[in-house]
């Protein structure tokens, strides 16, 4: 759902333990996945895990730089089964000019930027569950989960 | 735009990455480089990446390109200090993301490099009496 831009009021906004980073170049990166790695340690993550985060969020928010013309990154932590917090969301959104070819874009090797072309599969491959929706012309959206435990009882195919 | 000092040891270069690099200060990284590498002729660069904790397919791509310029005049390459997590991330996210050579830190890094510029048989290391 596009919205509008939100007024620029610094690069990290927090609300109920929602991050916003807005991303408007490639300086934001470093702060998104700072942020990543922060909340995960937070949240419990292991070191290892939690630098899988933020190397995912720093790939995600990378994109949103260089492909969309800037974005938005939303970091929540999720409640797991037993209803604790051991879960964290990572969304990464935009309304840029969107991926023609989902699949190709998420092929090892393939990128348009004269990336080493595996942002999309590398995050794929760091996080737990991994949704991506474009529509060309409109924006990307991208939700990218990682749960604290390295097993997680049937993890919920919510619809994003 | 933030500058990456290149330090000078002998016909060593020192480069120590500490923050993510925009494209724009990649790009300013690499010419410095490698025109500091062609000025002086350097056998060897030895890059330390100790302080980054995240590394993603951009900067393992900079760091990539980086040593391969650096091959292509002629000098031996040493990446330094990457962090256990950074390895485990960088291996899970696929693909050989970094190529070049490492060491442990920079101590061993440089030790490498003088090993391999004297298995070269350059005389103009020895000439430069190092050590």
């Amino acid at each position: 759902m596009p919205v509008a831009a939100p007024p620029d009021t610094g690069p990290v906004a927090r609300e109920r333990g929602l991050h916003v980073i807005c991303i408007r170049g490639e300086q934001h990166v470093m702060q998104a996945a700072r942020t990543a790695r922060q909340l995960a340690e937070r949240l419990g993550f292991t070191r290892n895990l939690a630098y899988h985060v933020a190397t995912a969020t720093s790939e995600l928010a990378s994109n949103l730089a260089v492909h969309a013309g800037g974005g938005h990154v939303y970091l929540r932590p999720l409640a797991g089964p037993d209803g604790h917090p051991t879960g964290l969301e990572v969304i990464a959104e935009d309304q840029g000019p969107g991926i023609v070819d989902l699949t190709l874009a998420m092929t090892e090797g393939y990128s348009t930027a004269s990336r080493l072309g595996c942002g999309l599969p590398g995050a794929s491959r760091l996080m737990d569950e991994f949704y991506i929706r474009s529509t060309p012309g409109q924006g990307t959206h991208v939700r990218a989960v990682k749960w604290r435990q390295a097993e997680t009882p049937e993890p919920k195919r919510a619809a994003t | 735009m933030k500058k990456i000092p290149i330090l000078r040891l002998n016909r060593i270069l020192l480069v120590s990455i500490q923050e993510d690099l925009t494209d724009n200060e990649a790009m300013q990284f690499q010419s410095d480089l490698v025109n500091k590498v062609a000025e002086i002729e350097a056998l060897g660069v030895a890059v330390d990446i100790t302080a980054l904790d995240v590394v993603d397919s951009y900067m393992a791509r900079v760091i990539n390109d980086t040593a391969s310029m650096v091959r292509l005049l002629g000098a031996e390459v040493m990446i330094c200090g990457i962090q256990p997590f950074v390895a485990i991330t960088l291996i899970e996210m696929g693909r050989d993301l970094i190529g070049a050579d490492c060491a442990f830190n920079l101590d061993q890094g440089l030790d490498m490099l003088k090993t391999r510029i004297a298995g070269r048989g350059d005389i103009r290391f020895t000439d430069d009496g190092d050590d």
